[in-house]
């Protein structure tokens, strides 16, 4: 009993660890495990293992359909979104002009919204405009959310840089353009990058917004939240673990990228 | 594109330059000439405006009025990728996403000059790291980093060099020999060096002349050995090692040696070392030049009796000791252990004297402690 109560406090810190990271992953790996159930109709109780939802992704009626709209979207929103955060980011962190302390807390009101409200007023706002719900309106309304987080993200890293580095470069013989080139934008990139990745995914993930004004076109996360009203199809899953492993493979692609480009061996 | 290596040779001059930030004044309407090829240091204490001047020459900073002219061409207000100038960052500031290599080449390539792959060789080898070239800067040691700094500015063959507070992020070891190298690469490039420091030893080691500024404005300039042994304000006796300063007056100058009246006794100024405009003077004496007796032993030249000592610190080479005056100063003296007599202790009561030949004079209404809080040692 004493030696039990010993081993238990000695790796507390451990069973605490377990606990903490069983409790962020369990959902993942039941995301997992039920890609690779052998359901026909509801996907919520295991039947039997079976390669085929991963062979034939597209086996659900419009789930190929709904995935190619979400990443389209996704990936016009975060270009859109990254250049011009990236701008106001710039703006914002390196000069002094009136109203910039006004600037820096109407950046984070869109963060702080909640999406419910945000959703509803911009359908009724395309509304008055006159523009019909659809591709267009999606990717308006996502690029308009994914700014706060690209200017709040760029704009961190710009503040991190050394301004002396800059000096440096300019004492080296590069005008402002180059400087800009060789030294501001490299530094900078890793924070566009990042910037990049979280406006992708928010895109990627949202339902609420995109739900007041897609129309009748068809997203991913709407995809999902429709069909698991008559049961979800095992492909749902099968996509989600993509996404999942994908963004890992990115995310893992970054660190050694980001250890090589520091110079850690 | 500007051919660095062509444009302006000549000295550095600055004429009534001055720099104010909103009330502030950082540099004070000074005029300075910095010698073609000379190794010229910057001293004083933070805030005294040394860096802001160093900045203006660099063009990082826009001077509020007068001149820089680097020969006879002016640069006042050129944009600093178009003045013949390179700076050594404190803290090397090099580009931590380009190698060692591309960080050297960087400003060769910015001005489209051939044989770059040739001209970062040679400047690696000067300082002695060739075998690092493909590393980034945070592999390096921050001695390494600091000669790569250097190097990627002298590689340009700038017509003016300088280093801002250059060693200050080395340990003390390593910025002894690096000290001594930089003063080897200057004599080897034959690039003008301006140096910025607070640290007088430092200045001392490399300098061929130094200013010593305070408030935005030069207290005196000078070689090390001048504004050590005579110098002019006692901000430059107390910021440049130690002085003791004792009140006077003086009695009788009509002779090549003053005779100063201190609290009763008569003691001899050079008149040629003395800086003082009336007859109210402060008499300064390093403690290292003084020598110190059991009282009532026979001694020559200035003589100071009655003395107490307060303090006295065993440091091995020397003894230092603090010794209470009559009037109640307390005076420095440095005294070698090199004659095997035991050092004095606390309580003793002795006697002081030196050589009047190293006695200096500084006007009588300055601050007996001014620049000695300003220390680089008490900081």
């Amino acid at each position: 009993m004493k030696q039990a109560s010993r081993w238990f406090s000695r790796n507390l810190i451990r069973i605490y660890a377990f606990i903490g990271f069983a409790y962020l992953f369990l959902p993942i790996i039941y995301t997992i495990a039920f890609s690779f159930n052998n359901s026909t109709k509801s996907n919520l109780v295991w039947v039997g293992f079976t390669w085929n939802n991963w062979l034939n992704p597209c086996g659900a009626p419009d789930v190929c359909n709904a995935l190619g709209n979400s990443l389209k979207i996704g990936v016009l929103a975060t270009f859109f979104a990254t250049i011009l955060g990236t701008l106001m980011a710039f703006a914002m962190g390196r000069y002094a002009f009136k109203g910039r302390s006004v600037v820096n807390i109407l950046i984070f009101l869109p963060m702080a919204t909640p999406e419910i409200v945000m959703g509803a007023s911009l359908l009724t706002m395309f509304i008055s405009f006159g523009f019909n719900p659809g591709f267009w309106t999606i990717v308006i309304a996502h690029v308009m959310f994914c700014i706060s987080f690209v200017v709040v993200t760029v704009k961190a890293r710009i503040a991190s840089l050394d301004p002396r580095l800059e000096q440096a470069a300019m004492d080296l013989y590069a005008d402002e353009r180059e400087t800009f080139r060789r030294v501001t934008l490299p530094l900078v990139a890793p924070g566009i990058a990042a910037a990049a990745l979280l406006a992708f995914s928010l895109s990627f993930d949202d339902f609420i917004i995109t739900n007041f004004n897609s129309g009748d076109v068809n997203t991913f996360p709407k995809f999902v939240y429709i069909s698991a009203q008559r049961g979800l199809p095992p492909q749902a899953n099968v996509i989600g673990s993509s996404m999942f492993l994908i963004a890992l493979i990115i995310v893992l692609m970054g660190q050694f990228v980001g250890r090589r480009r520091a110079g850690v061996r | 594109m500007v051919d660095a290596s062509s444009s302006a040779h000549g000295d550095l001059i600055l004429k009534n330059l001055t720099k104010t930030f909103g009330e502030f004044v950082a540099v004070d309407d000074l005029d300075l000439v910095i010698p073609e090829g000379s190794f010229f240091a910057l001293l004083g204490p933070s805030g005294c405006g040394k860096t802001t001047t160093l900045r203006m020459v660099a063009g990082l900073e826009e001077p509020t009025s007068g001149t820089i002219f680097i020969g006879k061409s002016e640069i006042t207000y050129e944009k600093p990728y178009k003045r013949p100038v390179n700076t050594v960052f404190q803290n090397y500031a090099l580009f931590p996403h380009l190698s060692i290599y591309e960080n050297i080449a960087f400003g060769l390539r910015r001005r489209g000059v051939k044989d770059v792959d040739d001209q970062v060789q040679k400047a690696l080898d000067l300082v002695e790291l060739t075998h690092l070239a493909s590393r980034k800067p945070n592999q390096l040691s921050g001695g390494q980093q600091q000669r790569i700094a250097l190097a990627r500015a002298i590689v340009n063959r700038p017509a003016l060099l300088l280093l801002d507070e250059p060693l200050g992020a080395l340990d003390l070891k390593l910025r002894r020999a690096m000290q001594i190298e930089l003063k080897w690469i200057q004599t080897e490039v034959g690039i003008t060096f301006v140096h910025v420091t607070h640290d007088q030893e430092e200045a001392m080691t490399m300098a061929d002349t130094i200013a010593v500024m305070n408030e935005g404005k030069i207290e005196q300039m000078g070689s090390p050995a001048d504004l050590y042994d005579n110098p002019q304000t006692s901000f430059v006796a107390n910021f440049l090692g130690q002085s003791n300063l004792i009140k006077g007056s003086i009695v009788d100058s009509s002779g090549e040696s003053a005779v100063v009246d201190v609290f009763g006794t008569k003691i001899g100024l050079p008149v040629l070392r003395n800086h003082a405009h009336d007859s109210s003077v402060l008499v300064g004496i390093r403690p290292e030049k003084i020598r110190i007796a059991p009282a009532g032993t026979q001694m020559n030249g200035n003589i100071l009796e009655g003395g107490v000592i307060s303090d006295a610190s065993y440091i091995g080479v020397s003894t230092q000791y603090q010794v209470e005056m009559p009037w109640g100063q307390e005076l420095m003296v440095f005294e070698q252990n090199d004659d095997g007599t035991p050092p004095l202790s606390k309580g003793d009561s002795v006697v002081l004297s030196w050589s009047p030949i190293f006695t200096f004079g500084l006007a009588g209404d300055q601050d007996v402690n001014a620049g000695s809080e300003a220390h680089p040692e008490s900081e």
